[in-house]
């Protein structure tokens, strides 16, 4: 079983995401970027794969902004045999189908029998990274995948609908699918073991598309969303907020 | 591991025996059969033993010195001999629960005489374990958040002086200061983020600007030191952060650094210089016990409350600080300070060192009682109305342990804050 | 090319989800606009009646007991072809599980440009314009094409679905392509597991997101909604880490939930939550985060630590 696990970093939303000059898209050279988490989903889904049925996982992302290395040494602490990443001349912002474009070209030579990746990423503004991954290689897709095992050439999957309800969906190897959660929360690769495999494994590297297709969207403005109502602020301490709530659940009969 | 195996069940004993004309019958004679020791395996012993660390485990004779004084001992079944004994009758330290519960208060190194030293085998085992995936739920969590966010709280990086905005005084941020300073004040996470640390963080904030100490803290570029996640076994982290970290402090010219916690001095003192970094570092108690002569003038404020103090293990054990705290406390007007019967050398640890700051319920599980509860019903015992700390692990640890032992009239203060308290005249 | 709308209908356990009828509410002021029609896409196997609910122009109905239920690469296969004979201006699904598989797909197979996370869509001279929640909602993005040829995945709860209901006649279509030999199978659907509380039908919810941090943090929302008399819920973070079951999970691949109370402890607020319970009456959200988008729907809101809430709640209670 040849596992292939594509991975995007994107801006971290734990930090306030800053805005550029011209208000055009957010000033990449402030903000940190970190592992989209529905691709350590897929990363675990993966590994899990791999101890159940064996096999081999291969780890690959688009190295946009030269920091690729650090994910891909955990994704080799966490269970992955092999980490290639893309490396070129990139724009922070490459969209969802230059970097499907330029990842599709590698995995086509991995010949894969699976390939999985996060089922979105919260920057995906031009469409998800998976369905075009399938498109380019020709393969079935399915997506908001929360559970999948491999026998017999099929992979069987759980994908989730609205209100709880999931569906069984049978998909022919090879296939691409998009992990909203892994069948286990993602494990946890110590540093020490991270660090450890820096100092050994080598990551392949593979030169990207001279250039990617162009998506057809042309971001005009990005900002903050307007509020369309606020929220009645309850200010003090936690005491007189709790006491506030109270008061408010007592007068709407709450209580 | 079984008491079964702890105890020697065949006795020897003659019910008549006089020998030279001295009657020695019956419980006189008792003699003890030879221990069966080729059932013990050197092999998993070894397995501790052959980790740089570890070695000293082995030189356990089993005088059972460290018995009595261990903490974790007193609220359940511990301490290095029985973990050698536990080891030596077939218990694999790496997957057992026991790996989790030293606290690495170094109160059974203060006895032993063969120096055993749970302060490095249990660091050098743990990462073993660790790396194998052995690692309970709570301590992970903490791992990740500071691998995430530089704090095991796992509260943003960019909100790590937000705290600072309350004080009232300025509180300078190297950054944004532009100059070197005297002193380079190393705030700490807990201090940082939590709610009870905050508030010692600001009145240490408001003392200094009163002492009119010329100083800075780091702000968002300071991460958590690592020291208690690297006794917790993840060393890898332990030196990403201690990277970090030495990278900041270089970048600033300061004569001095302050620390408020006593890992923080551990890890600075002991482990930092390792990797290069060896400067001139104070306990904030060591530093506010030299400019005593100016803050006693600015204590102006009776507080005549009947305090005990906690002595920190990583201040005072391994660091052999046990009077700088008092003097403080003593500097304060009205004050009445009270002893626990354990304290200095031999304080009992809190239960926070060593990780298990992050083990609170993974420890519960196996003990009778938190090391924490047993101490506040020491400091209730005293008949003290504060249990005065200064390492920031203590406050909350504490707070809950009082709560939770129904000894809720027991107020615990850091002293920055009964410091604060005589200095302003409020919050008391 | 043309200017008309093509809007792909989409169905659970055989009911028509409102989505379907929120797309082509707006298709039809877009049509409008535009100066083309709406034509609604229908796959289904008994669903005539239901499908003949749309305010369209034209709906266009392909029965087939394999399309009872979604099927990826029928639904692929299927659009592709008609979005290949009606050359429409402008393709419309949801950010559903389904529209997720399709709308990327179709826009690498077809060479159309997509655009995802919409919850605003106009046209302006010509141009469509569209407004994406990007970043979890905390950043909106404006964006425009001029290719004559798009598609959009539309977020669920955006739109008002009534404008969208009507009686437009179906018009059945034998399958462009063939149906069998498919490489992707349905092969059962699961409910949620009975046996746990129904969040749905509960008048108080106590919602607790990430911020709560770990099984201790759940522990203490399950004491203060039992103080409350309502019942914990959560948002994926907290399901997925499995720190509660998936049958408290409120927000897009959740349940949707309408109570009387729902006091939110650490969720944020990201559109994916939103659109399972912003139709609850009364919306208290405690978040330390002072940006946090939740504070933009909750009708109260605190920055405060949710801990120390929840303790001071506990012990007013």
């Amino acid at each position: 079983m040849n596992i292939v696990v594509a991975l995007k970093q994107i801006p971290s939303m734990a930090d306030e995401l800053p805005l550029n000059a011209q208000g055009s898209n957010l000033d990449f050279d402030e903000v940190d970027f970190v592992l989209n988490e529905f691709d350590e989903h897929a990363l675990e889904q993966a590994v899990l794969v791999k101890e159940k049925s064996g096999g081999a996982v291969t780890a690959l992302g688009v190295d946009l902004i030269e920091a690729l290395d650090d994910v891909l040494y955990t994704a080799l602490a966490k269970g992955a045999d092999k980490a290639i990443k893309i490396v070129g001349d990139f724009e922070p912002g490459a969209d969802s189908h230059t970097q499907a474009a330029w990842l599709a070209a590698v995995i086509r030579d991995l010949s894969p029998d699976l390939v999985l990746t996060g089922v979105q990423a919260a920057n995906d503004l031009d469409g998800q990274i998976g369905p075009m991954l399938a498109a380019h290689l020709d393969l079935p897709y399915v997506g908001v995948v929360t559970g999948l095992e491999v026998a017999q050439g099929v992979a069987k999957v759980h994908k989730e609908f609205a209100g709880g309800v999931v569906a069984d969906i049978e998909v022919d190897l090879p296939c691409v699918a998009g992990i909203q959660a892994a069948a286990k929360p993602p494990r946890y690769a110590p540093i020490s073991k991270i660090r450890q495999i820096a100092k050994t494994a080598q990551i392949a590297e593979a030169e990207a598309a001279a250039a990617g297709p162009d998506a057809g969207v042309t971001l005009r403005r990005m900002a903050k969303p307007v509020a369309t109502g606020r929220a009645d602020m309850l200010a003090g301490d936690a005491k007189q907020v709790a006491a506030k709530i109270i008061d408010i659940l007592t007068e709407r009969g709450l209580l | 591991m079984d008491a079964g195996l702890d105890k020697v069940d065949r006795i020897l004993e003659k019910e008549t025996a006089i020998i030279d004309g001295m009657d020695i019958s019956g419980s006189w004679n008792r003699m003890f059969e030879q221990r069966v020791i080729w059932d013990y395996t050197p092999e998993l012993i070894e397995k501790i033993t052959h980790l740089p660390g570890g070695e000293s485990f082995g030189w356990c004779y089993q005088c059972a010195s460290c018995t009595p004084v261990c903490p974790v001992d007193m609220v359940g079944s511990y301490g290095p001999r029985r973990l050698f004994r536990a080891v030596q009758t077939g218990v694999d330290l790496f997957t057992s629960a026991d790996l989790w519960l030293c606290t690495t208060c170094a109160n059974c190194l203060r006895v032993c005489k063969k120096e055993v030293d749970m302060v490095q085998i249990m660091p050098a085992t743990r990462e073993k374990a660790v790396l194998d995936g052995f690692v309970p739920e709570e301590l992970q969590k903490a791992f990740e958040d500071t691998a995430k966010y530089g704090n095991p709280l796992g509260q943003p990086q960019r909100k790590r002086a937000a705290w600072a905005k309350q004080a009232g005084v300025d509180v300078p941020i190297m950054k944004e200061l532009g100059r070197g300073v005297d002193i380079l004040w190393y705030v700490g996470s807990y201090p940082s983020y939590h709610p009870r640390g905050i508030d010692a963080s600001l009145a240490a904030a408001r003392i200094f600007h009163a002492l009119g100490v010329d100083y800075g803290i780091l702000g968002n570029e300071e991460k958590d030191d690592g020291d208690s996640q690297r006794l917790a076994g993840e060393t890898g982290l332990f030196e990403m952060l201690a990277e970090h970290n030495i990278g900041v402090f270089a970048q600033y010219e300061w004569n001095t650094m302050v620390v408020t916690g006593p890992h923080e001095y551990n890890a600075f003192k002991t482990q930092y210089p390792k990797m290069g970094f060896d400067r001139p570092l104070m306990h904030y108690t060591q530093f506010l016990a030299g400019q005593l002569p100016k803050l006693q003038d600015l204590l102006t404020h009776s507080l005549p409350l009947r305090v005990t103090f906690h002595d920190p293990c990583y201040l005072g054990r391994h660091h052999g600080e046990y009077d700088a705290p008092r003097a403080l406390l003593q500097a304060i007007p009205g004050l009445e300070l009270v002893e626990m019967g354990r304290c200095r050398e031999n304080g009992y640890c809190c239960g926070g060192g060593g990780g298990g700051m992050w083990l609170d319920s993974f420890t519960a599980n196996h003990t009778s009682m938190r090391l924490s509860e047993k101490r506040v019903m020491e400091a209730a015992a005293s008949g003290a109305d504060v249990l005065a700390v200064c390492c920031p692990f203590e406050v909350s640890r504490f707070e809950d342990a009082a709560k939770n032992t129904g000894n809720g009239h027991l107020r615990v203060l850091d002293i920055l804050e009964l410091l604060d308290m005589s200095m302003r005249g409020n919050g008391y | 090319m043309s200017n008309d709308i093509l809007v792909i209908a989409e169905h659970l356990d055989g009911r028509i989800a409102d989505i379907s009828f929120e797309m082509v509410g707006k298709a039809r002021e877009l049509a409008a606009a535009l100066g083309g029609q709406v034509i609604v896409l229908a796959l289904g196997s008994g669903l005539q009646a239901q499908a003949g609910g749309f305010a369209s122009h034209t709906t266009l109905y392909l029965d087939d007991p394999l399309l009872a239920h979604y099927n990826p690469q029928a639904y692929q296969q299927v659009i592709a072809a008609l979005a290949a004979a009606h050359s429409p201006r402008l393709i419309m699904l949801g950010y559903t599980s389904i529209g997720m598989d399709v709308a990327a797909w179709l826009s690498v197979k077809t060479g159309r440009p997509c655009i995802a996370y919409v919850n605003d869509i106009a046209v302006e001279q010509d141009a469509i314009v569209t407004r994406s929640q990007l970043y979890g909602g905390k950043m909106s993005a404006e964006s425009a094409t001029r290719a004559d040829s798009l598609i959009v995945t539309l977020m669920a709860g955006a739109f008002a679905a009534d404008a969208g209901r009507g009686a437009t006649p179906i018009q059945p279509i034998a399958a462009p392509v063939p149906l069998a030999g498919l490489r992707t199978r349905f092969t059962g659907l699961l409910k949620p597991e009975a046996g746990d509380v129904d969040i749905t039908t509960q008048e108080k919810l106590v919602a607790v997101g990430r911020g709560v941090g770990g099984e201790d943090g759940v522990a203490l929302a399950t004491e203060l909604a039992e103080a409350l008399g309502a019942v914990v819920a959560a948002s994926r973070p907290v399901t997925d880490a499995g720190w509660l079951p998936k049958t408290r999970q409120v927000g897009k691949s959740g349940l949707t939930v309408r109570p009387k109370l729902y006091l939110m402890l650490g969720i944020s607020g990201a559109p994916e939550h939103l659109e399972g319970m912003k139709d609850a009456e009364l919306i208290i959200a405690i978040n330390s985060d002072e940006n946090a988008p939740i504070f933009n729907v909750a009708h109260y809101g605190a920055t405060q630590d949710l801990f120390e809430v929840a303790e001071a709640l506990l012990e007013a209670l």
